[in-house]
């Protein structure tokens, strides 16, 4: 039970100690939010331990756990088994990680889950890279983007984590973006209530490892959509729909000029940049859409 | 599970627990981080909610009968700066932390 | 009732028996027998649990912690790589204090590849934090495992523990067993209960957050206190459990050492051997004695000095190797225990990638021994089963 020394409107305290205009952290609310209380949250090493405190203090007020980097999916198989085992078919068991802790080390312990068919609701907050341990690259890092440990630039694309869950016929799997909030928690609800694992992967503008203003991190959500940076879509029952299509993609420039992380991409490599993204997102929608 | 179950029933005591848990349900005080805050103009505000909705420690209240429609918890409130940008009334102002005031 | 069964059966029965409700477990030889007799007797209903099918050990254990947390008795089993593999978990779950029981049965962990017995995999695992039970025959592997979840799960040590059987010798060998009736374990083995941390949406507790420097100290001192004090609770855990079923389980166990000039420390399946050794150099004159370490974590030094501390000359059998140590783990830890008492203590390594400990290899280290007791050598033989020239092992052609 928890003793309350300093109460918040909701289950996650608001003195967390995220950077300033962190995208994690509204997420964690908006999750909290639809979830309520009947739940049972992991969570790996990563920014969103930050909510989970620290010693005898805990910024969330549910039931929950920490795991290890690569083993959120795991953990949750676990407490969902036994949560079977016992007949509990209400609570919903919730694992919330990074890119990192989705797309890399923890890829292999997420596609056994959801080719298990366990009942977990699964979410990536995805910043992009590692950023509680410095803003090391991930396979989420999106192309050219700098980080520590590719400062001229990421050479590769990033992973497809929606269409990895596609592969294995997850029921329920959407992308979301922190600007639609309402699209947002629509989806979350519709996770909680798929019967077998669901996917949620939320883009997460980061200020401190995007190197943006932290004032900016809802604009940078709505241009990575409109740039088609970023597309929203569901994956319902085999079934996809494509939530939002900008009538015309906006020039990447409005999405990456934002953004410190890009400063060094030159006007050659923006072109470049540009094609990829629309060739990217036009097959992706021909795909999706097919 | 039914066990614990059963528990609830009883009154609560403090117990020892064993290992890594964390039971005290606080946060920090985050507001002192600030540079800048934001400052909202009651008269613009059209009580939209959007500063609040997109607000990431959640510390912004409306309260459509009051004067000041707009209350924001600067005990938490990091001053990110999201609630004026996203106004679409742009009725928020950023200024400085111990300006003339 | 009396079944003819092999090791990794006997732990599956223990499994059963205790009412095991959450599996999850990855095969691996010499281990995989207990995966699939495990799913199967779920399957066919004979066992009343969720079993899942992991991708891995480390999933596996994972999977155990968790379901461990929401109040199911959780359990799994592995081996060599597979115990490796679930490393970083192994010390999750002791720090998180969930009383999992696992056996593990024994194999040298790659490369070079074996499938065959060795104990470097648990030895690995030994300062980690859970209990280590080694087990001599198929019986005691049924016997530890069920005696093991009363221990682990008592209040006071929360603490998990591996039962260790040596592979193939015991994994794979058919004994004749006492399976004890069902009715007769439920009243030896409370049903579990979470009373410490545990993950509960109507009485909700955050579990295993960042512990900073202030009190990771105090939160660790907990495992240790745990362990220091485990051996009371295993002490009853074993009179009841004798009063139960009417087989005495032991921390450690001696074997005619009493009168013995010299005694050989051992753990595991070669005690067997070690003992049929020392009743046929009995038979010959010669004072030798055995002792068999079944408790190994915790390290009971008490038991191990007060039936040594006469000794003058002393041998540890170690199934593993120590590189880079100046001596194998066994053997630290018998020196340990004999701090301040006038022995001379020898190590001895063998049986490695599962190598037979044979008998005449027993009756050498027993012939070193008593040399060194009478002063007429001073020499013993270190990695006993060597073979000759060990360096020229591999001769290849190649282009220089
Ligand atoms: C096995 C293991 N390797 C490395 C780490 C160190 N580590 C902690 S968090 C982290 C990065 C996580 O990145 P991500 O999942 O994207 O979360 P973010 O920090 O970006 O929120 C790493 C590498 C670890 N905790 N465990
Ligand atoms: S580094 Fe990025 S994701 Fe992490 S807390 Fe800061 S803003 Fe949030
Ligand atoms: S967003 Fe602007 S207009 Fe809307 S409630 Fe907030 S301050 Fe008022
Ligand atoms: S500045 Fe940021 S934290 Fe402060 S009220 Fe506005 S949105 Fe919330
Ligand atoms: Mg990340």
């Amino acid at each position: 039970m928890y003793e309350i020394i300093k109460d918040s409107k909701g289950t996650l305290n608001h003195g967390i100690s995220a950077c300033a205009g962190c995208g994690m952290e509204l997420l964690a609310r908006c999750v909290f939010d639809v979830l309520g209380q009947d739940i049972i949250i992991v969570i790996p090493p990563g920014c969103a331990a930050l909510l989970t405190g620290m010693g005898t203090e805990s910024g969330i007020k549910a039931a929950g756990m920490m795991c290890n980097l690569e083993n959120t999916a795991s953990t949750c198989s676990g407490i969902r088994a036994s949560l079977d085992a016992q007949g509990n078919d209400h609570t919903t068991v919730v694992g919330f990680a990074g890119d990192g802790g989705t797309l890399d080390i923890g890829l292999q312990s997420l596609s056994g889950m959801i080719e298990r068919g366990d009942k977990v609701l699964y979410i990536c907050y995805d910043n992009e890279a590692y950023m509680n341990t410095g803003i090391q690259s991930s396979s989420a890092t999106p192309f050219l983007a700098s980080t520590t440990t590719q400062p001229a630039g990421k050479p590769t694309v990033k992973k497809d984590l929606i269409g990895i869950a596609m592969a294995h016929e997850i029921p329920y799997a959407a992308t979301a973006s922190l600007h639609n909030i309402a699209d947002l928690k629509k989806k979350i609800q519709k996770a909680k209530d798929t019967d077998g694992p669901s996917l949620l992967h939320v883009l997460i503008p980061c200020p401190t490892g995007w190197r943006s203003d932290p004032a900016d991190t809802i604009t940078l959500a709505r241009a990575a959509v409109n740039t088609g940076v970023w597309v929203l879509y569901e994956y319902e029952d085999g079934e996809v729909t494509v939530n939002y299509k900008p009538k015309e993609l906006k020039p990447i420039e409005e999405y990456i000029s934002l953004q410190g992380r890009f400063k060094k991409v030159t006007d050659e490599e923006k072109k470049e940049m540009q094609k990829i993204v629309k060739k990217s997102y036009e097959r992706k929608i021909a795909k999706l859409e097919k | 599970m039914q066990k614990q179950q059963e528990k609830h029933t009883k009154q609560l005591k403090k117990c020892r627990v064993l290992g890594p848990v964390a039971t005290k349900f606080t946060g920090g005080n985050t507001g002192s981080w600030r540079l800048e805050r934001p400052v909202v103009d009651f008269d613009a505000c059209i009580k939209c909610g959007t500063c609040a909705m997109y607000c990431p420690t959640d510390v912004i209240e409306i309260d459509k009968n009051a004067k000041e429609c707009v209350k924001i918890d600067y005990y938490y409130c990091k001053g990110c700066g999201i609630c004026a940008k996203e106004c679409p009334k742009k009725c928020i102002s950023i200024v400085p932390e111990r300006s003339e005031e | 009732m009396f079944k003819m069964l092999d090791g990794n059966t006997s732990a599956v029965e223990a499994m059963k028996l205790a009412r095991v409700k959450v599996i999850a477990a990855y095969p691996i030889t010499p281990q995989s027998t207990i995966s699939e007799k495990l799913s199967e007797i779920v399957a066919n209903g004979e066992m009343d649990a969720k079993y899942i099918r992991v991708e891995s050990e480390h999933t596996a254990m994972s999977a155990c912690i968790g379901a461990a947390l929401t109040g199911s008795r959780a359990g799994t089993a592995t081996s060599s790589n597979g115990l490796a593999l679930m490393n970083e978990m192994i010390v999750a779950a002791s720090g998180i204090r969930a009383p999992i029981v696992m056996p593990v049965v024994n194999r040298a962990i790659a490369t070079p590849w074996s499938l065959w017995c060795e104990h470097m995999d648990t030895m690995s695992q030994r300062d980690l934090g859970w209990m280590q039970f080694f087990t001599q025959n198929c019986q005691d592997v049924l016997d530890y495992t069920i005696a093991a979840y009363k221990i682990a799960e008592n209040k006071d040590i929360m603490t998990p523990a591996m039962v260790c059987l040596d592979g193939f010798f015991l994994s794979h060998s058919m004994q004749k067993i006492d399976v004890p009736a069902q009715e007769k374990v439920d009243e030896f083995l409370p049903e579990y209960e979470l009373t410490n941390s545990y993950l509960n949406p109507e009485d909700p507790m955050f579990v295993s957050n960042v512990v900073g420097m202030n009190d990771y100290t105090e939160v660790k001192y907990q495992q240790k206190y745990a362990m220091d004090n485990a051996f009371g609770v295993i002490e009853n855990v074993f009179d009841e459990f004798e009063k139960q079923f009417g087989r005495k389980l032991n921390i450690i166990e001696e074997y005619k050492t009493e009168d013995a000039d010299v005694v050989l420390v051992c753990m595991g399946s070669m005690t067997g051997t070690v003992k049929y050794v020392v009743d046929i150099m009995r038979e010959q004159g010669k004072k030798v004695g055995m002792i068999k370490i079944v408790v190994f974590r915790p390290f009971p030094y008490k038991y191990i000095y007060e039936v040594l501390k006469d000794k003058k000359v002393i041998g540890v059998f170690d199934r593993n190797s120590c590189l880079g140590g100046q001596y194998p783990p066994v053997c630290t830890e018998v020196i340990a225990a004999m701090k301040g008492a006038d022995a001379d203590i020898r190590d001895y390594v063998g049986g490695l990638g599962g190598r037979d400990v044979n008998p005449a290899n027993i009756e050498k280290i027993f012939n070193e021994l008593l040399d060194i007791y009478n002063g007429s050598s001073d020499k013993h033989t270190n990695w006993i089963d060597l073979k000759e020239n060990p360096m020229d092992s591999r001769e290849v052609f190649k282009y220089v």
